[in-house]
């Protein structure tokens, strides 16, 4: 017998009588207002967020957040011109000067300031945490109340990759001091479009 | 390692708390972390109905573990995915160090598995010519000081921000003196970039493994997980097989409980759901069993493998916070470590069901509702039955059984008792008796209940 088989048949002859899964397992989150909950809790976990109308607020606020920075990359076309680099590269690695990366969040949660994204918005998956800054841009339509509300939208193996994002990266490991920007973006701004 | 130099949990809790500024500070930070949990707990409304939700569901994945294992396997393998598995921790250890040697790779970048810990991989693999660097922060910092973590989120909670200091100056060559935790996670920050830039084979663990969809998901707030997996040739993946639910929809139940039972976070930076190697990518996963099926048919204490390591229950221990995680001598530390470890080796941690007062702390806390104060005080009875109680108490609790059985014996010794308090206190109030320790005795009465209720009879 193979360790597979082994492991399966004491697991088989070990584990006891069925139990159903749960006919409850999905609750519903009220807030008055999404799209601030969102936002109190980004701002709680060391993001920033604006709301802002337009791709041309969003520019202008770019302009202002990061000026004269270089390697830039985006994702979005309507931002093509503020990026002096790509984030289309065949060698991740080749990511590894990445300043700023623009990015968009196709689906956020409000109860955790979560974002999701996947390959569809990256085209190497490592770009939202090799970058030393990060921008998301969201969508105040595609705010959902709670996570259980983001999973019936999702289908997680559409691609081979998605994750959701909460804030810049960060650690508390020494002395539980925390300190943002530990191994990912040191910052992260989010633009909230209509 | 030397069995002579494992002090068992009692004697450790001694040494540790012969610093007390450093115990006080201990407890206090790591009651603060509960706390940071109580304010996120109380945020959500249905948190009691999220928490029985998800104890079903690990239930019904206690039940039903033999099909979703297979379902889990035939699906990764459909997406890519290759598939080890692994009965022990040296068959982990093997088939991790046979995917390093195929990919003709030497060193290795590792992010947070307490898996790991538990099969002792790095000491295997340093011992086989690799090189591991741990890319937490907290495990790159206790791995530099040759330690194992001291507890399961937060691996180096038991130093100082000068003792890090210390450290980072002798090893990545931070300023003598300094302390601040910017100017040391930066210098670590730089030291791990070049790290997940040039290691080929990145090692992770698993929070959860998506039987329906053949995916795993991991979680980190520091982000290391994430680069040293996508930016490697190979990813390995290690998880005890307990960590599988059926559907992804699942996960809205468990992220929403992690996080903010461990941290106080409403969710981790990253929750990462790999489906697939990208492009030229290889992926593995390791399903390790090392005692887990073992535990899944002992009635009292399967539902530990409900754990999903969020580490509530060490943060709110009486007796964690104030012995402190090396005291534990196993992987795993705290009331669940206490649960998990007489299963791998009963003689060895005999100690530590008994590193409880079984308030209940623990359970209550426990995000998928471990009984876990219950299966404390029952190991108990396992462990004195099978005969590896510790020594002082087996003695002890005879002597006891002898007295409380004969109404003779028990009025003498009384008597005896009530004698020696009053006439000669220092045959008990010594450092000897481990009673007194920290504790004063209580004045003796003048007379027995029984005395005193023959005497009253009589008039």
């Amino acid at each position: 017998m193979t360790t597979r088989d082994q492991m399966l048949a004491s697991i088989k002859a070990n584990q006891p009588a069925m139990r159903p899964i749960p006919a409850q397992f999905t609750f519903t989150s009220v807030y008055p207002d999404l799209t601030q909950q969102f936002i109190d809790i980004l701002t709680f976990v060391g993001g920033a967020a604006l709301i802002v109308p337009d791709f041309a607020a969003i520019r202008a606020s770019l302009q202002t957040q990061f000026p004269n920075m270089t390697s830039v990359a985006t994702t979005c076309d309507e931002l093509a011109d503020l990026a002096d680099v790509t984030m289309n590269v065949s060698d991740p690695h080749e990511l590894s000067g990445l300043n700023l990366a623009i990015i968009e969040g196709p689906l956020a949660v409000a109860e955790n300031a979560a974002i999701w994204v996947d390959e569809r918005q990256l085209p190497q998956r490592v770009a939202p945490m090799i970058t030393q800054y990060l921008v998301i841009i969201i969508r105040q339509s595609t705010i959902v109340p709670n996570m259980h509300d983001a999973y019936k939208l999702l289908k997680v193996d559409e691609t081979g990759f998605g994750t959701f994002i909460c804030g810049p990266s960060k650690t508390a490991d020494i002395e539980q001091s925390l300190v943002i920007g530990a191994h990912g973006a040191r910052s992260l701004m989010v633009y909230i479009l209509p | 390692m030397n069995k002579q130099l494992i002090l068992d949990h009692a004697d450790a809790a001694v040494e540790f708390n012969k610093n007390e500024a450093k115990v006080d500070w201990h407890d206090e930070t790591l009651w603060f972390v509960r706390t940071k949990r109580d304010r996120a707990v109380a945020q959500i409304p249905e948190w009691e109905q999220l928490r029985e939700a998800a104890s079903q569901i690990k239930n019904h994945v206690l039940s039903n573990m033999h099909d979703l294992l297979i379902q889990f396997e035939e699906n990764a393998i459909r997406n890519g995915i290759k598939i080890h598995w692994a009965a022990d921790g040296d068959e982990h250890n093997a088939i991790v160090l046979d995917i390093i040697k195929q990919a003709g790779a030497t060193r290795m970048v590792k992010s947070k598995s307490m898996l790991t810990e538990e099969c002792h991989l790095n000491k295997y693999l340093i011992d086989n010519g690799i090189e591991v660097i741990d890319s937490d922060l907290g495990e790159r910092i206790v791995q530099m000081r040759n330690e194992p973590p001291s507890h399961i989120v937060l691996p180096a909670i038991h130093l100082t921000k000068a003792e890090v200091g210390e450290t980072f100056h002798e090893h990545l060559g931070t300023d003598k003196g300094a302390t601040d935790p910017q100017y040391l996670t930066e210098a670590a920050r730089q030291h791990l970039r070049e790290t997940f830039l040039t290691r080929k084979v990145a090692l992770t663990g698993v929070n959860f493994a998506i039987a329906e969809t053949g995916g795993f998901v991991v979680c980190t707030n520091e982000g290391n997980a994430d680069m040293g997996a996508h930016l490697a040739d190979v990813h390995i993946a290690a998880m005890g097989f307990e960590k599988i639910i059926p559907r992804a929809e699942h996960l809205g139940v468990f992220l929403r409980l992690l996080a903010r039972s461990a941290t106080g976070q409403p969710i981790t930076t990253f929750s990462s759901h790999f489906h697939r190697p990208r492009p030229g990518q290889e992926m593995h996963i390791v399903i390790v069993d090392n005692g887990r099926s073992r535990q899944l048919g002992r009635p009292d204490f399967r539902n530990s493998l409900k754990c999903i390591r969020c580490a509530a229950c060490l943060n709110t221990c009486p007796v964690y916070r104030r012995s402190g995680g090396f005291s534990y001598h196993s992987a795993v530390a705290g009331p669940i470590g206490s649960i998990l470890a007489p299963n791998l080796d009963m003689k060895k941690n005999a100690d530590l069901p008994f590193a409880s007062t079984l308030c209940g702390s623990c359970s209550n806390v426990c995000p998928v509702k471990i009984d876990i104060h219950d299966q404390l005080y029952k190991w108990r009875q396992v462990l004195m039955r099978e005969g590896y109680g510790p020594g002082s108490k087996t003695v002890a609790m005879k002597a006891m059984a002898t007295v409380l059985e004969s109404p003779r014996l028990y009025r003498m010794a009384g008597k005896v008792g009530r004698g020696v308090l009053r006439f000669a206190p220092i045959t008990v109030e010594n450092g000897l008796n481990p009673w007194y320790n920290q504790r004063e005795m209580p004045e003796p009465p003048a007379e027995s209940f029984h005395d005193w209720y023959v005497n009253h009879k009589k008039a």
